[in-house]
């Protein structure tokens, strides 16, 4: 009888300490857990307890994965680096025209297959949408080329009918050039085109990707232009050297621009991937390291009014015997 | 004929020569590491990636100099030789924006017009090293820029002369030289600087020389000549003539025909 009513006291001298706490999920499983089975004397901390462990094993793992993304892109940025002197030339002498007047054209957009990289997957996704919108009009198509997963699994949400290829697992082997050049190849084979839009993070820095467009002109549309006149109005200028007719060496030349622009896009955001990812385990490791604080707190606590309650069971129990 | 794009062939050079160059590479790598001499071009030795060097030490173990073997671990570690090349310049994070960055401006304005809440994605332009001008007077050297996928070998080097392998035949380029676009067979390019002659084996690419004498140079593989192992070229010559008679069908009768033409460029690389 004595003891049932301390009992009680017990617990609602536990329920206001519970209360002070600012984790919400906590205070309403330690409670329950109270209240449920009677005969329960002290209050467990087995809930907190089992929390902590879990989150402390996050933190173990985000840490490194954190570290593997560094070593990954100390590789792969010299790659990225010295890849970008090949596509200057192309620009150097087609110049770009990221707002040329084309019929068909061909967002090609490159995306990650892991996830836990942070935003540039959506970044990407989000300026291929709006590229579509860009160039929609009467008698123009858009359509998509995806390489990677994760794009894919976004823009096959709402515009599965405009996806002309998807290419996955492409860094399962090291890049290399030929590997993209048998992609270009591929893409161009089966891919009707009078503009290719490639869409990629560029790396700026370690914590800055610059979401970047590159633009492919088709032989057609590069005389065209040409005669046109602006930008690529000296193009008529150059001689030819080899092969036959103009026409075969703008296109020799478009496909090779092409595969070259494409290696170094992959590379580079490849390199965005794994700087993005860095960063998102950092914050996600150091999330956890200030949740493990904050459940130490609640841990301590919950430990000691459960001997609170425990002495003064004890001493009011021996206080009753006395008399 | 078979029509065959321009990147397949590039692909079917760069397989046949990367055949030829992993073997003798690592042969110059471990006759270097034992001998240190260091490598005339190379800026730094950077140490090699710890994927290739387990590559290195298996494909030592499994196979022979032979280049049936080479080939068939060639799509295995195609990436591996390329990453052997100690040319990379280990550096710390840089970034390659220039100082003035240009923008296109119409390319921004019709996309804030249907995109108002975004900003634009960064073109070429802005990432553009600025080229020079072009000069009223012909100027005493030419600018050469030579690039390869993993590596820039020369970035705006001044030279006098180059002499690069065009599928026309071989064409000298001086400063001054009208503005030309030339597409480039296997062959060999040779930098003229003062008394100076550096001559890279090339697989195919581009050329462009610009009105500001300015040239860059395009090409998926380069090798200095001295690299080039003649036994290896003698063998592969006689290996493709062979292929090319017993070719059946068009594709393999122009696989032949690249490999006949590559190994004959090297065979006249090394004795011309």
């Amino acid at each position: 009888m004595a003891m049932a009513s301390l009992r009680r006291e017990g617990r609602r001298f536990a329920a206001p300490l519970i209360s002070s706490q600012p984790i919400t999920a906590i205070r309403s499983s330690l409670i329950a857990e109270e209240q449920a089975p009677l005969g329960i004397r002290s209050i467990s901390t087995q809930v907190v307890r089992n929390r902590m462990k879990s989150v402390k094993n996050i933190q173990k793992i985000t840490k490194a994965m954190k570290m593997v993304a560094a070593s990954k892109l100390r590789a792969i940025q010299t790659r990225a680096e010295n890849s970008r002197g090949l596509w200057q030339p192309f620009t150097a002498l087609l110049g770009d025209a990221p707002s040329v007047d084309a019929k068909k054209n061909v967002i090609v957009t490159i995306s990650s297959d892991k996830g836990l990289c942070g935003g540039i997957n959506s970044t990407s996704v989000k300026i291929s949408k709006a590229i579509h919108k860009l160039t929609a009009g009467p008698e123009k198509e858009t359509k998509y080329v995806i390489l990677g997963e994760k794009a894919k699994a976004q823009l096959i949400r709402d515009s599965k009918k405009d996806i002309e290829l998807s290419i996955t697992e492409l860094q399962k082997n090291p890049l290399n050039y030929t590997q993209v050049s048998v992609l270009a190849d591929d893409i161009l084979k089966n891919v009707e085109y009078d503009a290719l839009r490639i869409i990629f993070n560029k790396f700026h820095s370690v914590v800055s990707f610059l979401p970047t467009m590159s633009t492919v002109l088709s032989p057609e549309v590069v005389e065209r232009e040409a005669e046109s006149g602006g930008k690529l109005g000296d193009l008529d200028s150059y001689e030819i050297e080899g092969g036959e007719t103009k026409g075969e060496i703008l296109q020799n030349l478009a496909e090779f621009q092409f595969s070259c622009v494409l290696f170094n896009a992959v590379l580079e955001n490849a390199c965005s991937e794994q700087g993005a990812r860095m960063s998102a385990m950092d914050s996600s490791s150091r999330n956890a390291g200030e949740m493990l604080d904050r459940l130490t707190l609640t841990y301590n606590r919950t430990r000691q009014a459960s001997i609170t309650t425990e002495l003064i069971e004890i001493i009011s129990g021996a206080s009753a015997l006395e008399g | 004929m078979i029509y065959l794009s321009f990147n397949k062939i590039i692909i079917i050079i760069i397989i046949i020569l990367c055949k030829i160059f992993y073997s003798i590479r690592r042969r110059n790598r471990q006759k270097r590491v034992e001998n240190n001499i260091q490598h005339p071009l190379s800026p730094a030795d950077a140490p090699p990636l710890p994927i290739s060097e387990s590559a290195d030490a298996d494909a030592a173990a499994a196979s022979s100099t032979t280049i049936t073997t080479m080939f068939r671990q060639a799509s295995r570690l195609l990436a591996r030789s390329i990453n052997q090349q100690p040319k990379m310049m280990a550096r710390a994070f840089s970034t390659d924006v220039p100082a003035t960055p240009t923008v296109d401006s119409t390319f921004v304005e019709s996309w804030k017009k249907v995109i108002p809440n975004m900003e634009p994605p960064k073109t070429p332009l802005t990432f553009m090293q600025p080229r020079p001008s072009t000069p009223s007077t012909i100027p005493s050297k030419l600018t050469v820029n030579f690039v390869l996928p993993y590596a820039s070998e020369l970035s705006s080097k001044e030279v006098d002369m180059v002499i690069v392998p065009a599928t026309t035949g071989q064409m000298g380029v001086l400063p001054g030289h009208v503005p030309t676009i030339a597409e480039l067979k296997p062959g060999v390019l040779s930098v003229h600087e003062g008394n100076d002659v550096t001559k890279y084996f090339l697989s195919s690419g581009f050329a462009f020389i610009h009105a500001n004498s300015v040239a860059d140079i395009i090409a998926i593989e380069a090798v200095p000549i001295d690299q080039i192992d003649q036994s290896l070229v003698q063998k592969g010559l006689a290996e493709f003539t062979q292929k090319l008679s017993t070719a059946t069908t068009d594709l393999e009768k122009a696989e032949a025909q690249i490999g006949v033409d590559v190994h004959s460029a090297l065979n006249s690389a090394l004795t011309g």
